[in-house]
């Protein structure tokens, strides 16, 4: 069983179709205990970074995901959900993370040369950067879709697969039984829903 | 790299796919969840659904097609039509859409924008202009292009993307259905006032409209099509063979 972390952020609808259409069994819950008995955990997330991570504290699942975490729960974070796992982020001033993963937010502006449009929105190729199992059944240059302003540095020790947009952008990371993805694999047509199965069936290095 | 997109558009009423030439004279083309696995199988990019009805009965049949879409496909959707207020917003991404286009709701409601935009992110809004040259100056048209609203085209679209449409589709009633290729000019001109996405919309009529779109307006982010793709005269997966031999990068599936 997967539980999808319901906190108040976002659009559920596409994750829940797209989990049961690889054939795997998610709940939507707020429920601290149903997500510590969950096989899996998936943090989801859309909008601004510092609503969400009160939103996370509110509610104490902050302290829920730190403790499955330190249980050895696989744990996958998808785009807000994704930066979330990070120490900080410098998305309209500075804000906390969870920090189950070492890095932080920044914005992409600034950084990327200043021709390119921000959000980074659209289909980009994957470029891995480690072999890891969530792509197991994924072919280097695969497309997947992103929505995003900010993204993830200093997160080298985790960095799975990058995308180039002007430069290079973190796309996915993964360090133990932490993982996250910036882009939406349930938006990502059939590659993305290869990411979910491989991440429904265990991923294990 | 990002890819261009290539985005097909139906329109949907009373639970069916249909297309305007020039905006009139509707015809039944398929069904929409059916045509819908067609396209993401043949790699279109996204997917835009119009819900061109004006009855209840029939806003009820498209949330319920929608859902239904949303349910077996997995790449991003689109909902226009019928947007006027932050409810419509919620009732269409319930059902599983991604982005929300607003048109005339927004011409009679602004303010519509930064609310939504404020609610559900600007990568959420969509703002969708019907443009039309008047006396040589770009006007935007209201209520499916029928209704000049007198607005100066650019100076509207950029202030939508000012207020926080994350997007502008720019459809040119000038080429639409005309099939003898995008409105460049007009496309350029927006490009150059804005920052965000732009999807070209209204004139394609062959693969070659496409490769022209891509070369000649580089900034352009996707170009979106309806009836070329309906009645198969352009097939997607041949469409993105030909950009990419073009040196245009696309998604190839």
């Amino acid at each position: 069983m997967i539980a999808i972390v319901d906190y108040g952020v976002g659009n559920l609808f596409s994750l829940v179709s797209s989990l049961k259409h690889v054939g795997a069994e998610a709940v939507v819950t707020g429920d601290s205990n149903e997500i510590l008995n969950a096989d899996r955990i998936i943090l989801p997330g859309v909008g601004a970074f510092e609503d969400a991570a009160k939103k996370l504290r509110a509610s104490g699942l902050d302290t829920t995901l730190k403790e499955a975490a330190a249980r050895g729960k696989d744990i996958m974070g998808i785009c807000l959900g994704m930066q979330l796992l990070f120490e900080k982020s410098y998305e309209y001033g500075e804000h906390e993370g969870l920090g189950l993963l070492r890095g932080e937010v920044v914005p992409m502006e600034g950084y990327i040369p200043a021709d390119l449009k921000v959000p980074h929105i659209g289909w980009n190729g994957l470029h891995f950067k480690k072999k890891h199992p969530l792509f197991r059944y994924l072919n280097e240059g695969d497309c997947v879709y992103f929505v995003h302003s900010y993204f993830a540095r200093g997160c080298e020790d985790s960095l799975i697969a990058s995308a180039e947009y002007g430069k290079e952008l973190t796309a996915a990371v993964a360090r133990k039984n932490i993982m996250g993805c910036q882009f939406h694999p349930e938006k990502s047509g059939e590659v993305g829903l290869k990411i979910l199965k491989a991440f429904s069936e265990g991923v294990n290095e | 790299m990002i890819t261009k997109r290539i985005i097909p558009c139906l329109d949907v009423k009373n639970g069916r796919v249909v297309k305007g030439v020039n905006f009139a004279g509707l015809n039944d083309v398929s069904d929409p969840v059916a045509l819908a696995k067609y396209y993401s199988e043949s790699g279109a990019d996204e997917l835009v659904f119009y819900d061109i009805t004006a009855s209840f009965e029939g806003r009820a049949l498209f949330t319920d097609i929608l859902t239904r879409v949303a349910s077996e496909i997995f790449i991003p959707l689109t909902v226009g039509g019928g947007i006027n207020t932050l409810e419509d917003f919620d009732r269409v991404l319930k059902c599983g859409a991604d982005k929300v286009s607003v048109n005339s709701g927004a011409i009679k409601n602004p303010q519509l924008i930064t609310e939504a935009a404020k609610r559900y992110g600007d990568q959420c809004v969509v703002l969708s202009a019907d443009v039309k040259r008047v006396d040589g100056v770009f006007r935007v048209f209201s209520k499916g292009g029928r209704e000049n609203t007198g607005m100066e085209a650019i100076e509207w679209i950029r202030r939508c993307v000012d207020m926080g449409a994350g997007e502008v589709v720019v459809n040119s009633i000038d080429t639409d259905g005309v099939k003898k290729g995008f409105d460049l000019e007009m496309l350029k001109a927006v490009c150059n006032a804005v920052n965000v996405p732009v999807i070209a919309s209204g004139g394609a009529g062959s693969t070659e409209d496409f490769i022209e779109l891509f070369k000649k307006v580089p900034t352009v982010d996707a170009g979106l099509a309806a009836s070329v793709f309906h009645f198969g005269e352009i097939k997607i997966p041949d469409l993105k063979r030909e950009l990419h031999k073009n040196d245009i990068t696309v998604r190839l599936v």
